[in-house]
């Protein structure tokens, strides 16, 4: 019988997600931070995002095309949003070659090493970041003055974040409208607090993230530091102040919702936000460094497939 | 709040393109395949020969065994051959031919158009019938439905769900029928109620068949304990377990059957064909058929005989279109894509889906991300990602101990992955190969 029937197993329609329309709707839910901190920084958020992104997605190429000799991926937005995030989680006066390095660092370590786009154990843009801020810890720690759309790229004039003003015991922080706008120091994507919760709204909406990790994390920290802040208003920032600077809302809504290195259950999600919420908290208030975020992201998603494999789906029926 | 199961679940494009449409009786074909086994179980045995001459209603051969059903012959003519033929499985299995000639039917079988409400008979008695006419589960699953009319000594029903949720998209052969024979139908679940002695009833109809909860609603006032349920749009709620719960908030534990959380549950073509068995005394000889598909001319429901070919039901609806990819017998989650337009129509096949070869062509698979949506739309609570990789290892223990066996093979994941993984697939080979081991170690 001659015919030119396809013949393939059920389900025979699919619903039309891709890997791409992820990413791209991640990148697009930074926008808004991105605007913010080109707003406050200038030129020097520009750069440094333009050449984490091109070196990322170039890293990438020349690893799958001459390294592990596959097809590249290029277009699938894995490593332009791994750019994108490296770069928000950098200062805008870092030096470019430093940048290079972080880049080659969250692709080439934390990314291919583990056999590319869905294998890697840890997030790769903190990888290269934290990369970064063990190996330049001056330069990574220099955090440019916000401007108006200032057009200098190295030489501005440069302050402390809000955490490291209360890591040496001051008191007199930025506005909590400057915070939440984004008038302040930091590395130049986690600084606009609306910007970031826009984005997380719009993923929320288009269903890319739930909200168990974002919501946990955040409300982790809040407790936590606003159980310290009542035992001791003196030595403690109050939760409010830890909610908006730093990388918390960046890491929370971010980095810490990257599919690959977060775990696949709800109840395992809320159970790896919470894990990270107190990390986070716990550096900060009695760390050395003034940040957290990243090292708690990062040591959450070693317990990842820990998680994954004591926390199952709920069972129908029961067990 | 309308009611819907409460783990996962997906919402794919309805399509249902042939909604609306009348059942339109089908021209006879020349020839007819009736196969042996149409249903989950033994196969029938014949009791005709080559050269018997049939009426349409002949036993052409009896249930080979408790779990089994009667088969009939859908048409007058005369037995061709016995021989092997190509099922909606894509295997050869036996089957009666008849050259079709005429159509004379059996004097015992009631066909007027007169509707009976009434009915005189026993519990056991109308499961004779049942029985008797070789009646199966019409949704897909094709179970022996005297069985489930039968419950396992130590249980007791309590209510009869009847599933006509049709979540399929594109399908609308119960939507037709409950548009039509809306008086039988329910009269076919009195005596289904009867049957298995219970005095509840739930009628369970998704929300985008309005049209049909309003009819039923109206019709349900004249019957006793029979209740028409609104369920919110989901696929799959048209499973077994999931209607269930959707319904009556039950759960059934992994491996039980319905009756262990006292349902029952019947599909309404089941249902309609109950009435036609009891009140008409007419055997299970042909069904509602949809033939649809977005390249398909005109998208019809007809009334086939069991046995027609699937060429004849597409010819009807216009023709196979020039850009076929895909006929799938069923609708697209769970249908089976056939080998040939030769394969009959069984008492199974809801619907003939066509798809064109942009829609057939399946899309590169990538790499997991592990995003967890697979584990989030699973129906049964299970982690399909993680069962694909346990079958590509091939450790069974640990995909037991992971339920495997517990998929019900809905499509949910592998429609929702970004990835286009094909976890189902892999599931389903676990599954079989699991199942082998668990047989294996019972004997």
């Amino acid at each position: 019988m001659e015919n030119n029937l396809i013949v393939s197993p059920s389900p025979h329609i699919h619903g039309g997600d891709s890997i791409s329309k992820n990413m791209y709707g991640v990148i697009i839910a930074l926008i808004p931070a991105f605007l913010v901190s080109l707003y406050y920084f200038g030129i020097g958020a520009l750069v440094v995002t333009a050449v984490s992104v091109i070196a990322c997605v170039g890293f990438e190429y020349l690893i799958q095309k001459f390294l592990f000799r596959q097809e590249p991926t290029l277009w699938d937005g894995s490593a332009i949003l791994t750019g994108l995030l490296l770069a928000f989680n950098l200062p805008s006066n870092l030096p470019i070659w430093i940048i290079l390095i972080g880049a080659l660092a969250a692709i080439g370590i934390g990314k291919m090493s583990f056999g590319g786009l869905g294998n890697n154990i840890f997030n790769p843009a903190l990888v290269g970041r934290v990369f970064l801020l063990i190996s330049f810890p001056t330069q990574m720690t220099t955090w440019p003055v916000p401007g108006n759309f200032p057009l200098t790229y190295t030489d501005a004039e440069t302050g402390a974040t809000v955490l490291s003003l209360i890591k040496g015991g001051s008191h007199e922080f930025p506005t909590y409208t400057d915070m939440l706008l984004g008038n302040m120091g930091g590395s130049f994507g986690e600084v606009g607090a609306i910007a970031l919760i826009l984005g997380l709204i719009y993923m929320l909406v288009r269903r890319i993230i739930s909200w168990h990790i974002p919501v946990s994390v955040i409300g982790t920290v809040v407790v936590f530091t606003g159980i310290m802040y009542a035992v001791d208003p003196y030595s403690y920032a109050n939760p409010l102040v830890h909610l908006l600077s730093g990388g918390l809302l960046l890491g929370a809504i971010f980095m810490a919702t990257d599919y690959v290195t977060s775990p696949l259950t709800k109840k395992g999600m809320l159970l790896y936000g919470v894990g990270i919420g107190l990390l986070t908290s716990v550096i900060r208030l009695f760390g050395s460094y003034p940040e957290g975020m990243s090292f708690a992201i990062l040591i959450m998603n070693a317990f990842t497939p820990l998680i994954n494999s004591y926390i199952k789906p709920k069972h129908f029926g029961g067990k | 709040m309308l009611r819907t199961f409460r783990i996962g679940g997906i919402h794919p494009p309805e399509n249902k393109l042939s909604a609306g449409k009348k059942i339109t009786p089908l021209t006879l074909p020349k020839q007819v395949i009736i196969p042996l086994n149409q249903h989950i179980g033994a196969p029938a045995v014949p009791v005709v020969k080559k050269g018997d001459l049939v009426k349409t209603g002949t036993l052409l051969a009896k249930a080979g065994g408790f779990v089994s059903a009667n088969i009939h012959s859908s048409v007058s003519g005369k037995v061709n051959k016995i021989d092997n033929a190509l099922d909606a499985s894509s295997f050869k299995r036996p089957a009666v031919y008849i050259d079709v000639e005429g159509d004379e039917w059996e004097d015992a079988i009631d066909r007027s158009e007169d509707y009976i409400k009434d009915c005189a008979l026993s519990d056991k008695e109308i499961i004779a019938r049942i029985s008797e006419a070789g009646i199966v589960g019409l949704g897909g699953a094709t179970f022996p439905i005297q069985v489930k009319l039968t419950p396992p000594p130590g249980n007791k029903a309590e209510i009869l769900i009847i599933n006509a949720v049709e979540c399929e998209p594109y399908l609308t052969s119960d939507h037709s029928l409950m548009m039509e024979k809306g008086g039988q139908i329910l009269t076919g679940v009195v005596l289904l109620m009867k049957a298995i002695c219970v005095s509840r009833a739930v009628i369970g109809i998704e929300n985008n068949k309005k049209d049909a909860i309003s009819h039923f609603r109206q019709l349900a006032k004249q019957y006793q304990g029979i209740e028409i349920m609104p369920l919110k749009v989901q696929y799959p709620q048209g499973g077994e377990k999931q209607l269930i719960d959707a319904v009556i908030r039950r759960q059934v534990k992994s491996g039980a059957l319905p009756i262990s959380v006292g349902a029952v549950v019947q599909n309404v073509g089941t249902a309609y064909a109950v009435y036609e068995a009891v009140q008409k005394n007419k055997p299970l000889i042909e069904r509602v058929v949809t033939v649809t598909g977005k390249a398909v001319s005109s998208p019809s429901n007809f009334l086939a005989r069991i046995g027609t070919p699937i060429s004849h039901l597409i010819e009807a609806a216009g023709g196979l279109p020039e850009n076929t990819g895909k006929i799938i017998g069923g609708g697209p989650m769970m249908g089976k894509a056939l080998i040939s337009e030769e394969v009959p129509v069984t008492k199974g096949s809801s619907g003939v889906l066509i798809l064109t070869k942009a829609e057939s062509v399946r899309k590169p698979m990538y790499p997991c991300i592990r995003c967890g949506k697979c584990v989030n739309v699973c129906p049964m609570g299970l982690n399909p990602t993680f069962l694909m990789s346990l079958t590509e290892l091939g450790d069974w223990p640990v995909a037991e101990n992971n339920n495997i066996v517990d998929c019900i093979e809905c499509g949910s994941c592998s429609y929702t992955c970004p990835s286009n993984r094909t976890l189902l697939d892999f599931i389903r080979l676990g599954k079989g190969k699991v199942i082998g081991i668990q047989r294996a170690r019972k004997s």
